[in-house]
């Protein structure tokens, strides 16, 4: 059977592909932010920073960009920033959107299941006073009407390099 | 066009007003009475689901509630409209939910949002403003609509309750374990298989059409930006192109060019992206990766030729702000050339793993009656055998491209694959083109500031369509503008809207651990659906 295995690997050859470098802004940055981030993050938190995301009615633009900062181009998590499954191992929550009326009692309860010390980061324009859903019937008008937000990511949406950053600048601070 | 009014007729509708008001558009006006008979005869005769459903409060002008069914005419290329006027002291109309099932959740909305009541329609719970916050009797879309002061838990929803020994229930979200839209999923289960699926959404329901109203026709283009992030320049395009057709103004053949090499980027980045979810969600994470990487040099690209990764801020009304000059397409070309190879590969990754088709294979099937009763749109159904791409049905610049379109037969995962990985290839044919065209067509792309027509195009009032095949499906748009360039009125219909209920019947007979699948190779928006 292993032996199999191993003829088929041998037959098969090299299945990793390179990467074409060329292809990508590569921001010299993130790799000097990034180490930054972890000498924080080490000191801090003793090596992992988790984070819950809540989706309080945004575009979905900045779920995806969050999604990006674990791809293997920005891989945040080399830096000991995960994203986590349930708000019970998390140290910070980070949510998105204006928050709609329908979310209100959800992003409560998640935030209520966070284990102290927490902190709340909200991500996006609209995150902060509703931006253009401001004047809605449905929305809150931003994440800090309902708990208290200690960070806030500016953008519409922020990128990847700027959510590293802004990460690293509240590290700094707390 | 005849065709239809004489099937009316012979149908004793009488109708009342029939007007041709764009070359695509076709409004009939019927009596209140024979308003459901001449729908159910259009819904036979263009063998179309029901594409829009919804009314308007014009109490101001005619002090009446205008209801409008819209369906597809595709051998003449044109939207067919129904309409009829409800007054005030009567507002209802007979249901035809029963009949056709597509407008079902269209009347559930019309009740919700204006307290119209759809006689007969055996399903009026509430969609988007949910029970626990929102009381009954107060609806957001009525011109002279109030805020309910109290907002606490009120009341709660209804699910279907499927009952007998060993069924049980497992409900999900709305807060998700992963880095996704709020929804709540409640499976009823005997055993492993789902034997019901019930979704509910609406979490994410912003009051989007409420906010458009009174807004200035420029100004509505950002907040279409921001209603499904992943589709922001589909949503500019088709509210661009309602406008547009309202306004009467042609845009400069190079914008137009430029709207469809951008569409089809949108539609490259999100194809990879739910190729790599599926992937993922059956633990294969080398391809998911690698899927990743080709989704992120893609935003890149984007960035580095609109200056926006999600390409918002490339439309206005009359044309895009954004131009590829000659050698931003020099930088595409060459990309282009590099993510083809990768696609091949990823392809060559997913369809080499005998345990990954093993698992994609006949799983969460979407049979072809269903969908087309459904109306699911788009991948969707080009996945379950129906062959309809709005591309191909009203053409207009695409006429000019040469692409074809795919219809699977299974309609199971693997097939919605298959589809996808097609739809890329074709996706990145049409970018080379657009290009090469763009070469031949010199001069502006677009308007700073104005609109071609000038001043005068500006006093026009009316309603138009616009529709886009997004990279979910048909995007739909409706809008009625007034003579001073504001949103009197927009419906919006996300291709998800239909498909959403779709996924709830493809996932019937599996079992939970493949939902995520099934899910992903939908790849359904959350924030587009709830507006």
């Amino acid at each position: 059977m292993s032996l199999n295995i191993f003829k088929n690997s041998l037959r098969k050859g090299r299945v990793t592909v390179s990467l074409d470098k060329a292809a990508f802004i590569r921001p010299a940055e993130i790799n000097e932010i990034g180490e930054e981030l972890k000498r924080l993050i080490h000191k801090k938190f003793a090596r992992s920073f988790h984070i819950r995301e809540v989706d309080t009615a945004s575009c979905g633009a900045c779920e995806s960009e969050i999604i990006a900062c674990s791809n293997p181009f920005y891989d945040i998590q080399r830096f000991g920033i995960d994203f986590v499954a349930s708000p019970r191992h998390a140290d910070a929550l980070l949510v998105t959107g204006p928050v709609s009326k329908n979310m209100e009692l959800a992003l409560k309860k998640t935030y209520e299941a966070v284990p102290e010390p927490k902190f709340v980061i909200a991500m996006g324009d609209c995150a902060k006073g509703g931006a253009q859903f401001s004047d809605s019937y449905y929305t809150c008008g931003g994440v800090e009407n309902i708990l208290p937000v200690s960070l806030h990511i500016p953008g519409c949406p922020p990128n990847p390099t700027q959510i590293i950053f802004c990460l690293l600048d509240f590290l700094d601070k707390i | 066009m005849l065709r239809i009014e004489e099937e009316l007729k012979s149908q004793k509708i009488e109708i009342i007003e029939s007007e041709r008001i764009h070359s695509d558009e076709l409004y009939l006006t019927v009596n209140k009475e024979d308003f459901k008979t001449a729908c159910l005869s259009l819904h036979k005769l263009l063998k179309s689901a029901v594409i829009m459903f919804f009314a308007e409060d014009m109490r101001a002008q005619s002090k009446v509630f205008r209801i409008y069914c819209v369906f597809l005419d595709t051998q003449n290329h044109s939207w067919v409209v129904v309409r009829t006027d409800l007054s005030e002291d009567a507002l209802l109309f007979s249901s035809l939910a029963k009949d056709i099932y597509s407008a079902s959740i269209f009347e559930r909305e019309i009740k919700e949002m204006f307290g119209i009541m759809p006689q007969g329609c055996p399903d009026l719970r509430r969609l988007r403003l949910h029970d626990e916050v929102w009381p009954e009797g107060f609806y957001p879309l009525r011109k002279d609509s109030v805020l309910p002061k109290i907002c606490a838990f009120l009341g709660s929803y209804q699910f279907r309750r499927v009952e007998g020994n060993g069924v049980f229930e497992v409900g999900v979200g709305p807060v998700h374990a992963g880095i996704i839209g709020p929804g709540h999923f409640r499976f009823s289960v005997v055993g492993e298989p789902i034997i019901n699926l019930e979704l509910r959404l609406g979490w994410t329901h912003r009051g989007i059409e409420k906010l458009l109203e009174g807004k200035d026709i420029f100004a509505g283009v950002k907040i279409f930006e921001c209603i499904s992030g992943d589709t922001a320049f589909g949503y500019s395009s088709a509210y661009c192109q309602a406008i547009e057709k309202i306004l009467k103004v042609n845009i400069p053949l190079r914008a137009q060019y430029l709207r469809v090499i951008f569409l089809e980027f949108e539609r490259i980045y999100n194809h990879i992206n739910s190729l790599g979810g599926i992937a993922l969600d059956v633990g294969f994470s080398f391809p998911a990766q690698f899927a990743s990487l080709i989704k992120e040099r893609l935003l890149q690209l984007h960035e580095r030729i609109s200056g926006s990764r999600y390409l918002k801020g490339i439309n206005t009304v009359g044309g895009v702000q954004v131009d590829i000059e000659d050698n931003k397409a020099e930088i595409i070309r060459k990309s282009i050339f590099g993510i083809q190879k990768d696609i091949l590969e990823l392809e060559k990754m997913l369809y080499s793993s005998t345990s990954f088709m093993d698992r994609v294979d006949s799983t969460g099937i979407l049979r072809k009656k269903t969908a087309q009763d459904l109306g699911v749109t788009g991948l969707a159904a080009r996945s379950s055998g129906i062959a309809l791409d709005m591309r191909k049905v009203f053409g207009g610049i695409y006429e000019k491209f040469t692409f074809n379109i795919i219809a699977e037969q299974a309609g199971d995962v693997c097939s919605r694959m298959k589809v996808r990985f097609w739809e890329i290839k074709e996706s990145l044919g049409l970018i080379n083109q657009g290009l090469e065209k763009l070469k031949s067509v010199v001069g502006t792309s677009g308007v700073a500031g104005g609109l071609p027509g000038g001043g005068e195009a500006r006093s026009l009032d009316g309603v138009g369509i616009g529709c886009v095949e997004a990279w979910r499906g048909m995007l739909r748009v409706w809008c009625r503008i007034d003579k001073e360039g504001r949103i009197i009125r927009c419906k919006i219909v996300d291709p998800s809207f239909h498909n959403w209920e779709g996924l709830s019947f493809a996932a019937l007979g599996n079992i939970i651990p493949d939902f995520p699948l099934c899910n992903k190779s939908f790849d359904l928006s959350y924030a587009g659906n709830d507006l």
